[in-house]
């Protein structure tokens, strides 16, 4: 299964988009050996220390006191919203320079997966801390990864845990917890959603140090019984109790399946387990992921990131303008980091190829077409730079259709052969 | 495991409106909705259906204001009989709907009670699914109005949505609506006609979802034309996107897709069914101030088009459906908002709905595990709107079904 067009399919799964010297390499090395460097990188990543996270100091609405005037309220505010926006694009920067793709490409996975917003946390420093979580536990088990965001203050801001209290629970994160996060629906009653929320008690958010603390006199100590298990839950317990349930095997391996395969193609029967690493390993290598070629769609942040590796793009080394417009084309698409439509995350598939995105693609494309610091002259060298493995009948004729080079680079990035891989 | 099922609200088609899509590649291009002016029957009506996402609290939209047990359950969120806008002795409306509430006094807002379903969810987006696809026993794998679609021949300009994906209730099985941005971007700025056309050629044995693609092309030329006209009323600031909706629903203000459906419907185009929504319901904390600006926006876009919809012929044909995947817990929780609920209101409003109470007010103190026990089945609604709006044999999208409101909503009177 080791041939060229097997890699170049890995390749697009495993990185926002592979360079042409990225296929050549992987090509040489084989397909086994490419998913281990994938998987295992060895060499230290180049690309992320060059794109340092950015220093955000501590919340501008941290200063705010109950004395605070309308004008200083609004200028924090504004502060806020900046601070959002530099992490936002500083994430984009670092998703196309990123040495590790499949670890980068990974935490917006799981961003998606934790679906967090930054438009009712308020608070970029917040967001940057839970990034940090997920990159921290994000490759390993869902445990881990689990007992550290119900603890997460940018999480509990999202969904009220803050609010939710022993005297009053809420069952905003609880809910959630079980059926987007770690079990799926069907596998919990709303006995369990009651019991998980009293279990999820106690906790509140600093937004000045930027930290969640548990409050003892507000958590609900009594034994609670959750899924079968009664004992004295607490939030950590609880979701380590979620994740060794059978259903969080097939879940996780199921949602990682259709962002890092397909989401046309079921994933397969045996495909189960909590650690991500190995989950990905055991998809890439199943018999079933050759046939998710030509079966994805490309998600917006994936492919403008993508696209920019391919035509040597920086978000950080475009002009301000153009950075606004980048992220305007983003949101025009519907997926801007940080900013998901829901706790559900954002969709998957079918829902990117709608008349609305087409537009907005477009236009982000003849942007990132004029920015592009490589070219390509021919059609061949398109689908080369591109790392498509070739173009239909009916593209290669749109694409004979434009006038001039950077016109033939923009529409080769919305061709279907580009957008759906 | 079936992740994407309980996200097909959020997306242009599901696992199975994927497979619709598919199956319509190349068939069912969108040509030029303004350019099907005059290609509708003469009697045709319009639905408009508005979709509140997150769970609008129904007991502070319609509220029971005289009855001691919704003060009891809710004492800090709970509206006075001072504060609310009376519809009759025992209720009266959010006073934020004064809109709404002079169209009631006008005999032109129906308010049905306790709509809902047995066997509630409380999940938003397994309970979405379930008002979406009209299926509450079993999974559904299209949505209702994707059903109409399909027996109507699945032309997508018949059913379009002014959200930026096209929610599931417009998939069919067969093919499925538009999606129709309420955006400026316009493809043709940056690649010319010709361009488009050639991506817009089915390709043969191509894989679906890149048929899909294809298709885009072909569907985008035609509604270029459409949204020409209208992105000026619509003009979208990235930096705009205040009160982020943890539950889904479009991020565009109601009033601008409503405007956008507002200029379709005079141009009197072939189009029957409109999908509009708004986003933000799900109140569990800091309800009250949170619902009043909600509702100020949904009262301030639907009275608005409606008054302009009255003006005329086209206009007074359109029906307009508002509803939310459930209602809220009965009883307050500590951080002054609610927790997820079942039975809540539907409003039909239009110059043809003949205005009133109907279905029966849901008891506060007979409650089913602290939530209202439904008295209208959601599928009497749109079995009566299928009816009487789309004038379609409702059993064709439902199966055999019975139940009809007492409403009329006919626009000869």
């Amino acid at each position: 299964m080791a041939d060229t067009g097997h890699v170049t399919t890995l390749l697009r799964r495993a990185t926002f988009g592979p360079t042409a010297a990225e296929v050549d390499a992987a090509g040489r090395a084989g397909y086994t050996a490419t998913v281990d460097r994938l998987l295992s990188p060895r060499a230290a990543d180049a690309g992320a220390r060059a794109t340092p996270p950015p220093d955000l100091g501590t919340d501008p609405t941290a200063a705010l006191t109950k004395d605070s005037t309308r004008e200083q309220r609004q200028r924090a505010r504004q502060e806020q919203r900046e601070q959002a926006r530099r992490l936002t694009l500083w994430w984009l920067d670092r998703m196309v320079a990123a040495d590790d793709q499949l670890g980068e490409k990974l935490v917006f996975f799981w961003h998606g997966h934790w679906a967090t917003s930054v438009q009712k946390v308020r608070s970029a420093v917040l967001m940057r801390g839970q990034l940090d979580t997920l990159r921290r536990h994000g490759r390993g088990e869902l445990r881990d990864l689990a007992t550290a965001m119900v603890t997460d203050p940018a999480l509990i801001l999202w969904l009220d845990g803050h609010r939710n209290t022993r005297a009053a629970p809420n069952e905003n994160l609880a809910r959630e917890l079980m059926e987007l996060f770690t079990l799926g629906p069907g596998h919990y009653t709303e006995a369990d959603v009651k019991a998980g929320a009293r279990a999820l008690t106690g906790w509140t958010v600093d937004r000045a140090k930027g930290t969640a603390t548990f409050v003892r006199r507000r958590h609900d100590p009594a034994p609670q019984t959750i899924l079968g298990e009664t004992a004295a839950f607490d939030a950590r317990s609880f979701a380590a109790l979620l994740c060794r349930q059978p259903a969080a095997r097939t879940f996780v391996a199921g949602r990682l399946w259709r962002r890092f395969a397909s989401e046309a193609v079921p994933p397969p029967g045996d495909l189960a387990g909590t650690a991500a690493v190995p989950l990905l390993r055991a998809a890439f290598t199943h018999a079933d992921f050759p046939a998710t070629a030509g079966q994805h769609v490309k998600e917006p942040v994936e492919w403008a990131a993508g696209a920019m590796r391919q035509l040597g793009v920086r978000p950080s080394a475009l002009g301000e303008q153009k950075r606004k417009q980048l992220l305007a084309g983003l949101d025009a698409m519907g997926q801007v980091p940080l900013r998901p439509p829901s706790v559900g995350g954002w969709p998957a598939g079918a829902a990117w190829l709608t008349t609305s995105s087409l537009q907005a693609r477009a236009r982000l494309a003849r942007l990132l077409a004029e920015a592009a610091t490589v070219e390509a002259t021919d059609v061949d060298g398109l689908a080369r730079l591109l790392a498509v493995d070739g173009w239909s009948a009916r593209t290669a004729a749109a694409l004979e259709s434009t006038r001039g080079d950077t016109q033939r680079l923009a529409a080769a990035l919305i061709s279907p052969e580009y957008t759906v891989c | 495991m079936d992740t994407l099922t309980r996200r097909r609200f959020l997306l242009a088609s599901g696992v199975t409106g994927a497979a619709a899509l598919v199956a319509g590649a190349g068939a069912y291009t969108l040509k030029d909705i303004l350019a099907t002016a005059g290609d509708r029957p003469a009697d045709a009506r319009t639905l408009v259906l508005v979709t509140l996402y997150g769970g609008n609290d129904g007991l502070n939209t319609v509220i029971p204001y005289a009855d001691p047990a919704y003060h009891d359950a809710r004492p800090d969120l709970a509206y006075g009989a001072a504060e609310v806008l009376r519809v009759d002795g025992e209720l009266g409306l959010n006073p934020a709907l004064a809109g709404l509430h002079g169209l009631y006094g006008a005999g032109r807002l129906a308010i049905v009670r306790g709509a809902g379903y047995p066997k509630p969810n409380r999940s938003h987006f397994q309970s979405m699914d379930i008002w979406q696809t009209a299926r509450p026993d079993r999974p559904g794998t299209s949505g209702w109005l994707g059903r109409w679609l399909d027996a109507n021949g699945a032309d997508p300009r018949l059913a379009v949505s002014f959200e930026p994906a096209l929610p599931v209730l417009l998939a069919g099985e067969r093919g499925a609506g538009a999606a129709v941005p309420v955006t400026r971007q316009l493809a043709r700025e940056a690649l010319a006609d010709p361009v488009l056309a050639a991506f817009g050629q089915p390709q043969e044995g191509e894989p679906p979802l890149r048929a899909r693609a294809s298709a885009c092309f072909a569907d985008l030329l035609a509604v270029d034309a459409l949204v020409a006209g209208a992105r000026e009323a619509a003009a979208a600031d990235e930096d705009d996107h205040e009160g982020a909706t943890a539950t889904g629903g479009a991020t565009s203000p109601l009033a601008a897709q409503l405007d956008l459906v507002a200029q379709c419907v005079e141009a009197g185009v072939a189009t029957r069914v409109f999908s509009v929504s708004l986003g933000g319901f799900d109140t569990h904390a800091d309800e009250k101030q949170a619902q009043s600006i909600l509702l100020g926006q949904v009262d301030k876009a639907l009275t608005a088009f409606a008054g302009r919809m009255d003006r005329t012929e086209a206009g007074r044909k359109v029906v307009v459906a508002v509803y939310s995947e459930f209602g809220r817990r009965v009883r307050a929780n500590a951080s002054d908002g609610t927790d997820h609920g079942t039975a809540s209101d539907v409003f039909l409003l239009g110059a043809g709905v003949h205005g009133g109470l109907f279905g029966a007010r849901p008891s506060l103190t007979d409650l089913d595990d602290g939530d209202l026990k439904y008295t209208t089945d959601f599928r009497d609604v749109y079995a009566t709107l299928l009816e009487r709006v789309l004038g379609t044999d409702p059993a064709q999208v439902l199966g055999p079904w019975p139940g009809r409101l007492e409403v009329a909503l006919d626009t000869t009177a």
